[in-house]
């Protein structure tokens, strides 16, 4: 895999979020992404860096611009610090929560991604790789 | 602190989300709806979201709310406007938004609200006419 171009930025707060999604929404445009890969990659990424957020009091996110066999898409890794998740297959499940939101963010992420890679450790924190191309 | 103003026309309130919500934006707005369907008595609430590119579950959640609440304080609300693409990522991100009314656009929306309307609601306040 070729990585063609690289941008880390920290999010420590709610307009952190904002910041982000609209650099998203200009590397998904300068690949060609269509406008619904796009919607569902930047709701996706909103829903890890708000994750990342409340439960990890921030992290940081790593967009690159990468080069597949057939296409180009975009990998954006999420890395904090935070307590880690000490059963994934029960947080990847629909409906769970340990706070009071719906349950829905890392599935349904998930569903709206090519590719989802998650890996935690409890007390050092948590890494989520998400990867979608241009065209799904 | 931005904040998303709220037009009252007749008995509606409406809303048009032009900026990019963020958390806290979306729980103020939840917020002043809420208090201004009790002020004023409302009896629809119409939220446009045309311009929002993106929905996620904390801003679904935040819609579903204002939904319900407004149901108890007796007034509908109704989502114009969604463009389709979010409409799509909603489904796959497994939030159908049930029990929200939507419509395609502003005009539908009004019309759907006006057909909710108790044909006896009088638009002002007027005792002395009997």
């Amino acid at each position: 895999m070729i990585v063609l171009s690289s941008d880390k930025i920290p999010i420590s707060k709610e307009l952190d979020m904002v910041v982000f999604r609209n650099r998203l929404k200009e590397l998904a445009v300068k690949i060609g992404m269509g406008l619904v890969n796009q919607t569902k990659l930047i709701t996706a990424a909103s829903e890890l860096s708000r994750n990342m957020l409340r439960y990890a009091n921030g992290g940081t996110v790593l967009m690159e611009i990468i080069k597949g066999p057939t296409q180009n898409g975009l990998r954006i890794t999420f890395s904090d610090k935070g307590p880690g998740i000490a059963d994934i297959t029960q947080a990847m499940r629909d409906g769970f929560s340990t706070g009071k939101s719906l349950g829905l963010g890392l599935p349904g992420a998930k569903r709206l991604v090519s590719d989802f890679e998650i890996k935690s450790t409890v007390g050092k924190g948590t890494t989520i790789i998400i990867t979608k191309w241009k065209n799904g | 602190m931005d904040k998303i103003p709220i037009l009252k026309i007749g008995h509606f309130l409406m809303v048009a989300i032009q900026v990019d919500l963020y958390d806290r934006l979306a729980l103020n707005l939840e917020a002043d709806l809420i208090q201004a369907v009790s002020k004023y008595n409302a009896k629809g609430v119409l939220i446009d979201i045309s311009s929002v590119s993106i929905v996620d579950s904390f801003m679904g959640r935040i819609l579903g709310n204002i939904a319900n609440m407004s149901k108890i304080l007796d007034a509908e609300t109704v989502i114009v406007g969604m463009q389709p693409a979010v409409a799509i990522t909603l489904i796959e991100l497994g939030l159908p938004l049930k029990g929200i009314q939507s419509a395609l656009n502003v005009e539908k929306g009004m019309e759907l609200l006006q057909q909710k309307l108790p044909a006896e609601a009088p638009l002002e306040d007027d005792d002395s006419t009997f």
